[in-house]
């Protein structure tokens, strides 16, 4: 189940990337941002949360055992 | 007078306070690194893994410092200001996501693996999982090779970087003719820069590379927002300097440039096809399976040492990344009529140059005719060589790794040679592949667009990706599949190679109009390895019972 979210986020994250309703927008944002950076630059954010929730509840706790040593 | 000697003439009475400032750098680069060679405990393990000692912050700086290479900073605004808005979307969001996927499905699990079973190389991780030691024959050139062009985008890239930031500075030591006119000559910009890099690795090994690329990636992590400010400052603030960029450079629809420079009109591609964004995502998978960045992996203490890596990494990518390509969205200000007046004359001159070799430049002409304070000049342009130089160590010293670790002792049984034996034949090759990056810089330092050399690397090492997450995820996963993969890469990547003229801008089934609105070859390069890993693997031996359950815990 958990697996299964992750790839369906990671998917999703996929597909955002595309973007392709601010192709021809050239507006700025905050005054100097243009609209095609800031949303990717809001994406990375994105990207870091989602890898930060990855860590927190799929960590591989059972492969560092084994790799520390333990069975 | 031609605008490039115009260049020359603006540039004659230059201050050597920028050049101080990298010195003074370089030299506190060394101090650090040899500093930390006093904890250099001997053995050939801590030489080439630092003995797994690394924490999180020092493994994410250096991860991320050997990632980033002289593309972080030069290349990501020479390509926004050749290509607009997209290069961030194009190359660096896609990495935030793909990069930290790379970390945590391969990057932690290779490190179990390796931990485990006491491997220092990716050679030897995939002679023991497919059970062959001609593997690694077939594996040795294919990874140097791939590596040697992504050596000299470090090298030639510190060119393009010193020369523009000193050009006037010895013009009666070193007289040119154009703009380079008393600069640095590249021998010798070559020469010190590889003798920096190759003492620090000399004496403390990838310990000394992980202090050194966290300095290095402080450095230009914090230069590139210092030279953003002040740039935007010089252009009256971020939003004039946003204003004046170039309409068609602010959205990511292809057309063409007219530019019309004194030296004659030119055309230049601008926006991004959807096809080359789409299958651009492929590129940054070549972090699975950099053999630099696998070494260091393995420094690191331990398997929580990963998670801020994979959190942070695509928030580095975004502090580096947006600032530079804004840098180059302004840039695009002189192709404005009539420029922006803020653009000094050589800017203006350099910029409209139809040589693309000038969009190396951008970061460095920018920063030397913009920002008028030489000292901060010279401390972007030290951060600039810390960016480059945090990926040639690393690079450096794996292929010392890799030839001591899967040729000289492969197959010598344990113990033939002492630790201290082993450090001095990998020390031996470092030096000799150094000498070879050099020489071959020199002789390559006029390639047109030194990125898109980059390009093809990076594409060569994504592709062989499917090889190491299929080792890692497919227990049916095959010798013979594994020789079938990397054939099937090596065959497909070095005919679209060859096809783009050795190393130009090349997309598959592109259009007549441009180059680049085809299919990106390591999107084709990736799914034909796959592909055949897969459907060899299917018709032939199984791996052995003890294979599986040695790399399938």
């Amino acid at each position: 189940m958990k697996t299964a979210v992750i790839v369906t986020v990671f998917v999703v994250l996929a597909i955002l990337h595309q973007d392709t309703w601010n192709w021809d927008n050239s507006s700025l944002v905050l005054g100097f941002i243009p609209v095609g950076l800031a949303y990717h630059a809001c994406y990375s954010i994105a990207a870091a949360v989602f890898w930060a929730c990855v860590v927190k509840f799929a960590w591989p706790t059972r492969l560092e055992e084994w790799a520390e040593g333990g069975d | 007078m031609t605008p490039l000697l115009s260049a020359a003439e603006a540039a004659k009475s230059v201050s050597t306070i920028p050049l101080i400032v990298i010195c003074c750098y370089l030299g506190l680069l060394l101090g650090l690194a040899l500093f930390s060679g006093k904890f250099f405990r001997g053995t050939s393990k801590d030489f080439f893994v630092a003995s797994h000692s690394i924490g999180p912050f020092m493994l994410l700086m250096s991860v991320f410092g050997t990632t980033m290479t002289a593309f972080a900073l030069v290349g990501s605004t020479g390509k926004a200001f050749q290509k607009g808005v997209g290069t961030y979307g194009l190359m660096a969001s896609s990495s935030g996501l793909i990069h930290a996927a790379c970390f945590f499905l391969i990057g932690l699990k290779v490190w179990s693996i390796a931990k485990r079973h006491g491997y220092v190389t990716q050679i030897q991780f995939f002679r023991n999982r497919f059970e062959s030691s001609g593997l690694g024959y077939l594996l040795f050139p294919c990874l140097v090779l791939l590596v040697i062009p992504y050596l000299l985008i470090g090298v030639i890239g510190s060119y393009r970087v010193m020369g523009p930031a000193t050009a006037g500075m010895f013009p009666e030591l070193f007289p040119a003719v154009g703009p380079l006119n008393g600069a640095l000559p590249p021998w010798l910009i070559g020469l010190v820069i590889c003798g920096v890099v190759l003492t620090y690795i000399f004496a403390g090994g990838s310990r000394a590379a992980a202090w050194a690329n966290t300095f290095q990636t402080l450095v230009f992590m914090a230069m590139g927002v210092v030279a953003f400010y002040l740039i935007s400052k010089a252009l009256g603030g971020v939003a004039a300097a946003s204003e004046q960029i170039y309409p068609g450079h602010l959205v990511r629809t292809p057309d063409l440039l007219e530019v019309t420079a004194k030296t004659g009109a030119f055309e230049r591609e601008i926006g991004i096809p959807p096809i080359q964004f789409l299958t651009y995502m492929f590129i940054p998978l070549s972090v699975g399976m950099f053999p630099h960045l696998f070494q260091h992996w393995l420094t690191a203490k331990s398997a929580k040492s990963f998670r801020l890596t994979v959190i942070a990494h695509p928030i580095c990518i975004m502090i580096v990344w947006v600032p530079c390509v804004l840098i180059g969205l302004w840039a695009t200000g002189v192709f404005n009529s009539p420029p922006v007046g803020a653009w000094p004359g050589p800017v203006v001159s350099i910029m409209g140059s139809a040589d693309d070799a000038g969009v190396g430049k951008v970061l460095s002409v920018v920063v030397k005719f913009l920002i008028e304070n030489p000292l901060i000049a010279g401390m972007v342009t030290a951060g600039i060589l810390a960016a480059i130089m945090s990926s040639l160590d690393s690079q450096f010293l794996c292929l010392g790794t890799i030839f001591t670790n899967d040729i000289v002792l492969h197959n010598q049984p344990e113990g033939k040679y002492s630790d201290e034996k082993i450090v001095l034949i990998a020390r031996s090759f470092i030096v000799a592949i150094v000498l070879l990056t050099y020489i071959l810089s020199l002789v390559l330092k006029n390639v047109q667009n030194v990125f898109d050399l980059a390009i093809w690397s990076f594409s060569g090492f994504a592709a062989l990706t499917s090889l190491v997450f299929t080792a890692l995820y497919w227990k049916g996963a095959t010798k013979a599949g594994a020789y079938a993969c990397v054939t099937a890469v090596a065959v497909s990547w070095f005919y679209f190679f060859a096809k783009a003229g050795w190393g130009g801008e090349y997309t598959v089934f592109s259009s007549a109009e441009r180059s680049d609105d085809g299919i990106m070859p390591v999107a084709i390069c990736f799914a034909l390895g796959l592909v055949s890993m897969i459907v060899v693997s299917l018709f032939t031996k199984k791996p052995s019972e003890d294979t599986i359950r040695k790399f399938f815990p």
